[in-house]
């Protein structure tokens, strides 16, 4: 059955009904754009399906020891996570269209916007957007709205992934990209400092960055104020549980992937954009933000708030194109931050690090392979210097039954043989054992 | 309703000229259309806007306008306390409801609004 369930004759019915052909229709869109054949194949039986797709299925590489990071964490994932959530009640994708009917999901948002905030140190945060790469952007496009100015500086230790996104979100607006060069693993204040001025709408960093590496922004915060502009980090909020926050550091917007609260590695999500600012800039920001408020008997209700910021009534001069959250997610990322409590938060971010530093210490120590950076400020993941291709070594590994590592030349051509691994609280002693005895076999 | 010392121009701003200061604010109409405001965005203070041009938005909880600029000339002062009160709006849009003071650079852009009677003319045209 085709996704628009009409049939030729029906079709001809409706065309014939308003007087145009097809290709009148469609006249508006240049020839070069419309698709032509969609080259699908014919229908099969159900059956004959499912063995098409198992065949598919089988071609990946499942049951892996993961060693790779790069934005997205392999963390334990408690089994309560999935039981409450998966409630009827709970299961909705999105804000309802009727929100203030249901004020159990708008509950449990406003519970999530609060721990956002805690978590990052920030007063205010929205009902989460997409994923972390568009979190970005529209903290990207905030700033410029607040200051008026078309700069932003952003540094090339910000996940690539979220780089690749914003270029391809601003392609045709007028906006200045300035890329500064992360040499040593910390952001070099000097290259920020030379580029910061006047016309500098945000500085954007991520914390730890994309190699893993830990810094205390709160300097770049400072310089940046002094000249009027914004400082944007991005978070990965598993390693909040034990760093200095962004909030602390003087950040403006803070955002993030929240994959690593509670939901699984998958390709293409769903994920979970987070997003928080400063109460000075709430009406900048954009996103549904849930409101705690009383009825008219004085009881404690959850409205929507600030709507007039959004789409169906600004219009286009509505802070985003984005209208709606990833609810489900966000419903996720509060179950799984309840479980763990403050505590479990703190005790997994810990696990993360100490284990990353022990099999920082133990694959070092494998002739020809060295630390790329020379200062040892990481959280979770580190870069090697492999004695060879990266992504070949990553290639053999495959076979070992091991993930290994990310490719850094993938994104940055200069890194060949260098390889970001990352270590989780699920990664056990033996693991990182039998991971270091695997790589030093292939290399 | 309607006060005769004030120009209006169609999109129900008004402008009390002082001089070469015009003081800025929305009818009753609009604020009635509006319906209790929640915020006002005030523009910066030297801001140079055109006549018609995007000045200011008010909002109220499920509508946000934009306020044009009845005069071309420059911001020399905004009313704050419409920060933490913009209900004043709604209780007196002529008077300290007033949204921003601007110091006219083109006199010409004062023959194209209209005066009272004319603004409610219109009104009843609606």
């Amino acid at each position: 059955m085709p996704f628009i369930a009409n049939t030729a004759e029906q079709q001809k019915q409706m065309l014939s009904e308003i007087g145009l052909t097809m290709d009148k229709l469609f006249s508006d869109i240049p020839k070069g754009l419309l698709a032509g054949s969609l080259n699908l194949p014919d229908g099969l039986p159900e059956q004959e399906v499912r063995n098409v797709l198992a065949d598919l299925a089988d071609k990946n590489s499942i049951n892996l020891t993961l060693f790779l990071g790069g934005g997205f964490y392999d963390h334990f994932i408690p089994s309560a996570v999935y039981s409450i959530i998966s409630r009827s009640e709970f299961y909705t994708a999105y804000t309802p269209y009727q929100p203030e009917v249901s004020q159990g999901t708008l509950q449990a948002i406003y519970e999530y916007q609060s721990t956002i905030c805690r978590l990052t140190d920030m007063e205010v945060a929205n009902a989460s957007i997409y994923d972390g790469g568009t979190a970005m952007y529209e903290a990207m496009m905030m700033a410029l709205r607040i200051t008026g100015r078309n700069k932003v500086i952003i540094d090339d230790s910000v996940n690539p992934i979220y780089r690749v996104m914003i270029e391809s979100y601003t392609r045709n607006l007028k906006i200045e990209h300035v890329l500064t060069h992360c040499e040593t693993g910390l952001v070099d204040r000097d290259q920020i400092l030379a580029k910061l001025n006047n016309d500098t709408a945000a500085v954007i960093l991520q914390n730890p960055n994309f190699f893993g590496c830990i810094d205390d922004f709160s300097d770049i915060a400072e310089a940046a104020h002094k000249k009027g502009a914004l400082l944007i980090v991005s978070s990965y909020p598993i390693s909040l549980g034990i760093l200095k926050t962004p909030g602390s550091m003087g950040a403006d917007i803070v955002t993030g992937e929240g994959q690593s609260l509670g939901m699984p590695m998958s390709f293409g999500g769903p994920y979970l954009g987070f997003m928080a600012t400063r109460m000075e800039h709430v009406r900048k920001m954009p996103g549904r933000i849930i409101g705690r408020t009383k009825d008219r008997n004085g009881n404690d209700c959850f409205v929507m708030t600030l709507q007039a910021r959004e789409q169906h009534i600004r219009r286009e001069k509505a802070t985003s194109n984005i209208c709606s959250n990833e609810a489900l997610c966000a419903m996720t990322a509060l179950v799984y931050l309840s479980l763990l409590g403050k505590e479990g938060l703190r005790e997994t971010a810990q696990l993360c690090a100490d284990k990353a530093s022990y099999a920082y210490n133990r694959l070092t120590a494998i002739p020809g392979v060295k630390s790329h950076f020379k200062a040892r400020w990481f959280f979770n993941e580190f870069v090697l210097d492999l004695p060879k291709d990266a992504a070949d070594v990553i290639g053999k590994l495959i076979e070992k039954g091991f993930a290994a590592g990310f490719p850094l030349s993938r994104y940055y051509p200069d890194m060949k043989n260098c390889i970001l691994v990352c270590v989780t609280e699920k990664r056990t002693k033996q693991q990182i054992g039998m991971f270091a005895e695997a790589l030093e076999s292939v290399l | 309703m309607i006060p005769k010392g004030l120009l209006y121009t169609k999109d129900h701003e008004w402008a009390k000229i002082e001089g070469d200061i015009a003081v800025i604010g929305i009818t009753d109409h609009a604020q009635n259309q509006l319906g209790e405001l929640t915020f006002v965005e005030l523009p910066d203070v030297g801001k140079e806007v055109k006549q018609k041009g995007e000045l200011a938005v008010v909002e109220s909880s499920k509508a946000a306008s934009d306020v044009y600029s009845p005069v071309t000339g420059k911001v020399v002062e905004v009313n704050k306390a419409l920060q933490t009160k913009p209900e004043t709006v709604n209780d007196e849009c002529y008077g300290s409801g007033w949204i921003c003071k601007i110091q006219i650079t083109d006199k010409g852009s004062v023959q194209n609004l209209i005066d009272a009677t004319q603004y409610e003319i219109y009104l009843k045209a609606l």
